[in-house]
């Protein structure tokens, strides 16, 4: 099916990027045309989701270049439900962002960055080309530079140097496995490359260039030996900005990789065993660093490098069930970890501080909004019945059927490391009596206007709806991973989408 | 010639990646630029050298008989080199914000601040 | 740099190269040439400019601020895109007028984009120049 509604999501935001740009000193402007932009978006993505769910899988050629020639755009049910937690995501963080982020750091473009980072994501879940990929991934990472550093302070730009430093090395890799990959096939086109490869004689070669795949992909998504960039970094710019990051920059890695080991590199054994290894190592490794941390936002940054790991360990497993778990622990990610770093940015203000010796005592000053983020915490534990407890039942019981005995015993201490570090996090911030120092400490959330309290509370309040949906209605959740698990292990109907044959 | 190139390329990875061991950020910094140029040559290499053979369709016939240059190597070269141009002007910027905020070139210094819990 | 030769010759230069850039970007579409290096050969002659007359001579000549064309130039180039997916056809693909215009040639939504990536190019290179030398200066 061609549809060209697939690249709005991807045009709307560079649209209203730039008109962004064109009220550039207008900071009132700016948040009005962003929230607007962001709903409108957010309806697209509803719209593209419902014309993949019912109609299958729609393409549409840049430029009407046929496809192994031209940069072709695919939106499968995978790619779309990727938009739409995207556009929810995006959504709720330019919300928060309209009173989370100083009016100075608006004033140097946050705004229009944003949804250039936004646009960059869109693109990267819709295009059908590895080339393409790379482009929107830079799109991505220069964004991602800029909302790092802006503001200038000085713990930022020393973090800064780290991830600008390790993105451009993660991009250089990518280009080379590109250059060693259109060198075997000539192709570019992710569907046409599917069918090249397979064909390839020397399988040493093509696991070579897997592998530099893996490692650039494994770089951004912050998987085991390549993961310490992201603690080092994550806990520096403003909440609003650490939530798009820790929630949709570390997914696209994932979803990458997903992509381009279900369809162009299919894991053969050797495969496998790297992916259960470093999947092993990341949930040990991210447990570990969560577990000693007491400030809040290095905590939550070692958890993203944890439960990177559930979903590496459903890819490295490769059979349909795993990929079940994978996915649903996918979108259950990007749901919490955005909200998780929101609440970080929402303690911040109310208290002043994110180290536990510092703070205590929010659920007897703030009751109702601390039932609120339990929910959000359990979602990321995994209590039953809330979002993460589906996809891991998923993932045992697809490590069991594997007999991948180690990694089960991975993901299953990692699961109740998460379980002690948020009960420690909870009981240390909420329940623990408030220290007496910190009570001379201006609470600055009761001091702001009736607007600007719903503007920051609302996001929260909606992702963890959202939240408490995936968990309470996991069984379609359940369903929409089923089919997407189907299309990715039997890649026949995406290629035949692609190329017309 | 793919043999010279490729020696090339060795030489730019192997400059690269020895110049970002060093301690100097500007050393960081030309480090990654030699490995962008590394990955553009190898893209040149890998998309098969062809000489004097333009991708342009002479005027009176309307498909290619003869071998051909591919140009699509070429495109993605381009494009890479546009993308680095910006990613380095932001380097370049970032490292100067770097030292007029630490007063320093040494990336050790600008680890003191990162441990402070544990 | 007070040389009075270049700042002759760059007052000089300074139109020639411009014209020269608006030639480069209209032989773009078959033949070498486009938006990209059209818009460096543009800036290229502003900061030679610069360098023979100082930045703040240069600033002072340009009135606006070379940012404002980013936007403008992001504009075009989206709307050139945008133009065929009003007609039903796929994004980007070009559309051309039938009848060709004297000198220019054929109108396409190509040069439309092209002329966006000119606007782009010349606004981007000239605002990060600008921003560098003048960090350097202080």
């Amino acid at each position: 099916m061609i549809s060209n509604t697939i690249i709005l999501p991807v045009l709307m935001h560079m649209l209203i990027a730039v008109l962004l740009i064109f009220f550039w000193r207008n900071v009132k402007a700016q948040k009005i045309i962003s929230v607007a932009g962001n709903l409108l978006v957010l309806g697209l993505g509803i719209e593209i989701f419902m014309l993949t769910w019912n109609n299958g899988i729609q393409t549409t050629q840049a430029g009407a270049w046929r496809a192994p020639f031209g940069i072709t755009f695919v939106a499968d049910v995978f790619s779309s439900s990727m938009v739409l937690l995207t556009a929810i995501a995006g959504t709720a963080v330019g919300l928060f962002s309209t009173v989370g982020i100083r009016r100075e750091r608006m004033k140097y473009g946050y705004f229009p960055i944003y949804h250039f980072l936004l646009m960059g994501l869109n693109g990267a879940f819709l295009t059908g080309d590895i080339f393409n990929l790379f482009v929107w991934f830079e799109i991505i990472i220069i964004a991602s530079f800029v909302l790092m550093t802006l503001g200038g302070r000085r713990l930022q730009i020393g973090a800064g140097i780290k991830y600008v430093t390790i993105n451009l090395l993660a991009s250089v890799i990518f280009l080379t496995a590109i250059g060693i990959l259109y060198g075997l096939t000539g192709s570019l086109n992710m569907a046409d490359l599917s069918l090249k490869i397979a064909a390839i004689e020397n399988r040493g070669l093509v696991n070579v260039t897997a592998m530099l795949f893996f490692t650039s992909f494994g770089i951004k998504s912050a998987v085991f030996p390549l993961y310490f960039w992201l603690p080092a970094s994550y806990h520096t710019p403003p909440s609003a900005i650490t939530a798009i990051f820790g929630g949709l920059l570390t997914k696209v890695g994932v979803y990458a990789l997903i992509r381009t080991f279900t369809l162009i590199f299919v894991p053969d054994a050797f495969t496998t065993n790297v992916l259960l290894v470093v999947a092993t190592g990341t949930l040990l490794t991210g447990a570990l660093g969560a577990l000693v941390k007491k400030d809040i936002r290095k905590l939550f940054s070692y958890l993203i490098v944890c439960h990177i790991g559930y979903m590496i360990a459903g890819l490295g497993m490769f059979t349909e069930i795993a990929i079940v778990g994978t996915l649903f622990y996918l979108f259950h990610d990007m749901m919490a970890k955005t909200n998780l770093f929101l609440i970080t940015g929402l303690m911040t203000k109310i208290r002043g501080s994110g180290y536990y010796k510092d703070t205590g005592g929010l659920y007897k000053d703030y009751p109702r909004l601390s039932l609120i983020i339990a929910i959000v915490f359990f979602s990321v534990v995994g209590v039953p019945p809330l979002s993460g407890f589906w996809p891991k039942i998923y993932l045992f019981q697809a490590g069991l059927g594997t007999g991948s005995y180690i990694l089960l015993g991975a993901m299953i201490i990692a699961s109740f490391i998460t379980l002690y570090v948020m009960a420690k996090c909870w009981s240390e911030m909420f329940w623990k009596p408030q220290p007496e120092e910190n009570k001379k400490e201006p609470d600055n959330f009761s001091k702001m206007n009736r607007w600007d309290k719903t503007w920051m509370v609302g996001p929260i309040i909606m992702l963890a709806f959202i939240s408490l949906y995936i968990g309470l209605g996991a069984e379609k959740i359940m369903m929409v991973s089923k089919h997407i698990a189907g299309e990715l292990m039997d890649t026949g109907p995406y290629i035949k989408a692609v190329l017309g044959k | 010639m793919e043999l010279y190139l490729a020696i090339l390329i060795g030489v730019l990875y192997a400059a690269g990646i020895f110049l970002m061991l060093r301690r100097s950020m500007v050393k960081l910094l030309l480090g990654l630029i030699l490995l962008g140029n590394g990955a553009n040559m190898l893209i040149f290499l890998l998309g098969r050298i062809t000489k004097g053979k333009p991708p342009v369709i002479p005027e009176n016939t309307s498909i290619f008989t003869d071998v051909y240059a591919d140009p699509v190597p070429q495109a993605l070269i381009l494009t890479a080199i546009v993308i680095s141009f910006g990613l380095q002007a932001f380097a370049i910027t970032l490292l100067k914000r770097v030292y007029v905020v630490t007063g320093t070139d040494d990336l050790d210094k600008l680890n003191v601040t990162d441990d402070e819990d544990i | 740099m007070k040389t009075i030769i270049l700042k002759v010759a760059s007052n000089y230069l300074l139109p020639l190269l411009l014209l020269f850039s608006v030639f480069i970007l209209l032989r773009g579409h078959y033949e070498p040439g486009g938006g990209f290096v059209g818009g460096l050969i543009a800036s290229i002659a502003f900061v030679l400019h610069a360098f023979a007359n100082g930045l703040k001579t240069t600033q002072k000549f340009l009135k606006y601020h070379p940012g404002v064309a980013i936007p403008i130039g992001l504009g075009l180039s989206l709307f050139a895109g945008l133009l065929p997916m009003f007609a039903g056809l796929p994004f980007m693909k070009s559309l051309f007028f039938s009848q060709p215009l004297p000198v220019i040639g054929t109108i396409s939504t190509a040069l439309v984009f092209d002329i966006g990536v000119y606007l782009v190019v010349v606004g981007v290179t000239l605002t990060i120049l600008f921003t560098i030398s003048e960090t350097v200066n202080d």
